[in-house]
């Protein structure tokens, strides 16, 4: 069901991992449909991404897009990294079974959340980028943010 | 392909050689037709009711009980919305229970939009049917009672004697399904009180696409398909031979080597429960300990999810499940284990190993020592885990 680069991303995922003091780390995804993501990035001060981890819990296809999209990320700029779209990490993929085709979309929003996260970090706005819609915490307690 | 072990006997078996041999003939050298009134079509006929009998023998019914089917997701069709049919000036409430294989509960939804009500009860924890519960929900128009003999997931054997005596003494027609209980343990439809069962060949060493309905001599249940004499009227078609001649077989020996078979099985079945447990951590054992089908172990791995699981262990060359076979094309976590109360997160990541006839504790060994490591990877890789290991860090500052 799945094409031959899935199978190998999925066997040999890239960038599997976390990165301490990210520039930016984006969570997407509920654990209620099955799929969960997050994204590390390092961002050097030229807005150059350095480096780039992921921990993903889901399917094979969930586990390989997330691959995918750190590999098409990496040494990007961020602006560059704005264009990685689900369609392209499914292009790069050769294909997802329909069934699996909001795994690639979760790939994107990931990186847009990781993105957000260093935005707000760094009090900077970045061309076509949103508040990320998916927070797996909504509705919990953060007890970091306290007002 | 190098090495395959085979645990998901509870999808479909192997057929076993006994039911081939007893096939083979069947395909072209005894080719007529049972209806035809020459000898090679009588010698097709004889076949069938020699099948016929060694069912009806193995359920303690008669002969004429048993009505042939193309499988048993058929037979439980057509026993539910026949019986809804036949009985409808009575009413129209069906009681059947939330943890039904889809054959079930998609016809009883399908019966819903029709105009049926359906109770689908609750399961404890352990995905039993509340027997207090049944009996609350039982209403005067109340004409079909359908559960489980044993369900396809955590292998849960259901009170099926009490169950039936409740909808004897209250008069209304019961159903149960059991495609993963016949052949596995025994089953006799007086003692339970069953008025109709569904069976199916695969699940026992014998062919796909046969089954069977038994029907209690008196219930109203009328033609599923129309257009010939074949199985009294009632199911119209020319019979499949071989694959009734091989269901037949398949029973006889299921029947025969049953003590044995679940005695071993249920042994080979603890032991791997056992060290999954106990070396594998944060991991649970779904379902009751005992009243389980022998073959049967359903497990929850925390912080992973089911098809990652499944295709790195077909890798490593063993054929498992996550929830039952028909629901993994779909995204959703299985309706059984949301049922006995899991949450969604340890739905999804769920393994099913059903052990058959020639597992043996070696390949369970290998089973245990291959899922250890890929969970253990798949750990390593999971935002839950990580989440979860941070906690319990800072927990302990």
């Amino acid at each position: 069901m799945y094409s031959e680069k899935v199978m190998d991303h999925f066997q040999n995922p890239r960038n599997v991992g976390e990165i301490e003091n990210a520039s930016g780390v984006g969570t997407v995804g509920n654990a209620k449909c099955g799929d969960i993501m997050r994204i590390y990035l390092d961002i050097d001060e030229t807005g150059v991404i350095r480096d780039v981890k992921f921990k993903t819990f889901g399917c094979g296809a969930a586990v390989a897009t997330s691959s995918m999209a750190t590999e098409l990320v990496k040494g990007k700029t961020v602006q560059e990294a704005m264009e990685v779209t689900n369609k392209a990490v499914m292009e790069a993929l050769d294909g997802l079974p329909p069934v699996k085709v909001h795994c690639s979309l979760l790939a994107e929003e990931a990186i847009h959340a990781a993105l957000w996260d260093y935005a707000q970090k760094n009090g900077i706005q970045i061309e076509g980028l949103s508040k990320p819609k998916s927070d797996i915490h909504e509705g919990e307690e953060d007890e970091e943010e306290e007002y | 392909m190098d090495r395959q072990i085979y645990l998901d006997n509870a999808a479909t078996t192997k057929v076993s050689e006994t039911v081939l041999e007893a096939m083979l003939p069947y395909f072209s050298e005894y080719y007529g037709n049972p209806s035809s009134i020459y000898r090679l079509g009588a010698k097709s006929k004889e076949a069938v009711t020699k099948s016929r009998e060694i069912l009806a023998e193995t359920l303690g019914a008669k002969e004429n009980e048993i009505y042939f089917t193309g499988g048993g997701s058929e037979a439980d069709n057509w026993a539910i919305k026949a019986a809804a049919e036949a009985y409808a000036s009575k009413g129209k409430h069906i009681i059947t229970s939330k943890i039904e294989h889809h054959a079930v509960l998609h016809t009883c939804q399908y019966l819903e939009k029709k105009g049926y009500e359906v109770t689908y009860l609750d399961v404890d924890e352990r995905g039993i049917v509340k027997l207090e519960e049944l009996k609350k929900a039982i209403r005067p128009d109340t004409i079909l009672i359908s559960i489980m003999f044993a369900n396809n997931e955590i292998g849960t054997i259901q009170p099926i004697p009490q169950i039936g005596r409740i909808a004897r003494e209250h008069g209304i027609l019961f159903h149960t399904d059991a495609v993963q209980a016949y052949g596995q343990i025994p089953i006799q439809v007086d003692d339970c009180c069953i008025d109709m069962l569904s069976a199916s060949g695969h699940k026992l060493y014998g062919p796909k696409g046969v089954g069977f309905l038994y029907i209690r001599k008196g219930v109203k249940i009328r033609s599923f398909v129309h257009g010939g004499a074949q199985e009294r009227k009632r199911r119209a078609g020319t019979e499949n031979v071989p694959g009734i001649v091989g269901l037949g077989a398949a029973a006889q020996e299921a029947a025969a080597t049953m003590e044995e078979r679940a005695k071993r099985e249920t042994a080979l079945r603890d032991y791997l429960i056992e060290r999954m447990q106990k070396e594998i951590p944060y991991t649970r054992l779904n379902g009751d300990a005992s009243l389980r089908l022998p073959n049967n172990a359903n497990f929850s791995f925390q912080f992973i999810e089911g098809e990652s699981l499944l295709i790195m262990l077909d890798m490593e060359g063993i054929c498992g499940s996550s929830g039952s076979a028909c629901t993994s094309g779909s995204l959703d976590p299985s309706h059984v284990l949301l049922a006995i109360g899991l949450p969604h997160e340890i739905a999804h990541g769920s393994l099913r190993l059903t052990l058959g006839k020639d597992t043996t504790r070696e390949e369970l060994d290998y089973t245990v020592e291959k899922t250890k490591q890929i969970v253990e990877r798949l750990r390593s890789m999971s935002p839950l885990y990580e989440d979860f290991v941070k906690k319990s860090g800072q927990n302990r500052e």
